[in-house]
């Protein structure tokens, strides 16, 4: 019998070695995929179905959450502007949160939902069922066919749409302020526009690039190496969406501090 | 000598699946595997084709170290081979036919007239007409099971290895099955690998009858050899007594 002791002291260690085995098996991956960028006869036929699932497919959640957001911080911004502090800063601290941070961040979080849990439930079903080792058995690279097409895909219609995300919520709260707080619409334009920087929206787009391949990745991560029927396909779709959530506020901490 | 397993060993965490598994298939003969449910049958084959890897001992074929390939050489070492699989793993987002010309869409010059009536053709050889445009969903086990194995001969293979072909099949299925086994050997001098627990098709088949037991070889020989065979272990499964292996460890 393991001495209770021990018991904290093994699990820690069960830990490490788990984490350092998904660590390499997580490279070999990404190597094994960025290998496979050279069998584009493979992958290339699948990048307009995935770009149109995992971007187009996504802008009602992306537009929604925008929405809200929007709407949400023109009024809280005037709730919290108050005495001296000029009026037309809500229109600047609706834009300046949209891009900087909100919209690439809450669109990286419903996307982590939406896409990530999706590529790991179909890679997952499709490694259980052995039709990813039949892909293997008819000569085709499954990180060409599989992976490629949806990192790439991830890689490029995240700045779209987080590009969309953010417009929809600068329009909701220039709307809401309009509608709601009796701002005229030159005033919320000039806070727009006093702080504005392009630079900005080169952030914003850095970031949406990561997120994308985080959540694409780590989808394809988790689908890949799914063991164990129905229940592991679970597993797999919920690592997914709880690691692409850490690794996207991780990031996004690390771009403010390396980039701003 | 077309495939050669020598000594492989294969482990999943504690349980030793393999232990020093070694076995000849030659160059057009039809050769069955039998053998215990858990026995290491499909990871044999999983080996031969590189989809697993030995943790020691070699598997050749053609004289070439399937544990050393890189992937290019893999890929065209399953040029020449087709699987078919236990449950058939069809890709289930696609129609049947997709599903066969999946492997002929890797095949250069190959257009797109000659695919349609490969996979037709290969369809009709397993007696499936009129499912092209069927996903698997929409098909019985025992159909999705000729789909995949037309999907497997579709490439002509140079070796077709086969785990439970006709398992859960009905007996005239079966026998269309083995008559198509017989018929890639004799026409097309295809190598079979067969896993099978059905003792009737391993006799119709098979040039030779291998037995797996605890990860072993336990007996390897003609249909007629197995057939009577004197050791009790392979003659409680092939005639299905089990009253044989009492008081055997």
């Amino acid at each position: 019998m393991t001495h209770p002791l021990l018991t904290p002291i093994q699990s820690v260690g069960r830990a490490t070695l788990a984490l350092v085995r998904a660590s390499g098996q997580g490279g070999y991956l990404a190597a094994g995929a960025v290998r496979a960028l050279k069998n584009v006869d493979i992958w290339a036929p699948h990048i307009s179905t995935q770009m149109y699932k995992i971007g187009v497919a996504s802008v009602p959640i992306a537009m929604f959450v925008a929405t809200f957001t929007g709407i949400v911080l023109a009024l809280q911004a005037s709730y919290t502007l108050t005495g001296g502090v000029p009026e037309y800063f809500v229109g600047t601290l609706v834009g300046k949160t949209m891009i900087l941070e909100l919209g690439p961040v809450l669109t990286g979080l419903a996307l982590a939902g939406r896409v990530g849990a999706s590529i790991a439930a179909e890679l997952g079903t499709m490694r259980v069922t052995e039709q990813i080792d039949a892909l293997e058995t008819l000569a085709y690279d499954p990180l060409a066919y599989l992976v490629v097409p949806r990192v790439v895909a991830g890689v490029l219609m995240f700045p779209v749409v987080v590009a969309l995300a953010i417009s929809i919520g600068v329009v909701a709260g220039w709307v809401t302020s309009m509608g709601l707080l009796d701002m005229g619409s030159p005033q919320f334009v000039k806070g727009l526009k006093i702080f504005f920087d392009p630079f900005d929206v080169t952030f914003a787009m850095i970031k949406s690039v990561s997120f994308g391949l985080i959540v694409t990745g780590v989808g394809s991560f988790f689908g890949f190496h799914t063991m164990g029927g129905a229940e592991g396909v679970g597993h797999a779709t919920t690592r997914t969406v709880v690691v692409s959530t850490m690794l996207i506020l991780v990031l996004d901490a690390f771009w403010a501090a390396v980039l701003l | 000598m077309s495939i050669e397993l020598l000594e492989v060993r294969k482990a999943f965490g504690d349980k030793e699946i393999l232990t020093g598994f070694s076995l000849t298939i030659k160059d057009g003969e039809t050769l069955s595997i039998i053998g215990y449910s858990g026995a290491g049958k499909s990871v044999t084959l999983k080996h031969i084709i590189g989809l697993m890897r030995a943790d020691s001992g070699t598997v050749h074929v053609d004289g070439m170290d399937v544990g050393a390939m890189d992937r290019s050489a893999l890929t065209e070492l399953r040029r020449n081979v087709g699987y078919v699989f236990q449950f058939a793993a069809l890709f289930d987002s696609m129609t049947i036919g997709e599903n066969v010309a999946m492997g002929l869409l890797r095949i250069p010059d190959m257009d797109e007239e000659e695919i349609r009536a490969r996979v037709h053709e290969c369809l009709s050889l397993v007696d499936l007409n009129d499912v092209h445009d069927r996903y698997p969903s929409e098909m019985s086990g025992g159909m999705k099971k000729r789909a995949g194995l037309a999907r497997a001969i579709a490439t002509g293979p140079k070796y077709l290895l086969y785990d439970e072909p006709t398992t859960g099949l009905d007996p005239v299925t079966v026998k269309v099955i083995d008559r198509l086994n017989i018929r890639m050997k004799e026409e097309l001098g295809v190598t079979g690998v067969v896993i099978t627990h059905d003792m009737d098709s391993a006799y119709r088949i098979s040039d030779r009858i291998a037995m797996l037991y605890d990860g072993k070889m336990r007996a390897v020989g003609t249909v007629e050899e197995i057939r009577t065979s004197e050791d009790p272990l392979v003659r409680a499964f092939v005639e299905g007594r089990p009253e044989l292996m009492e008081g055997m460890s």
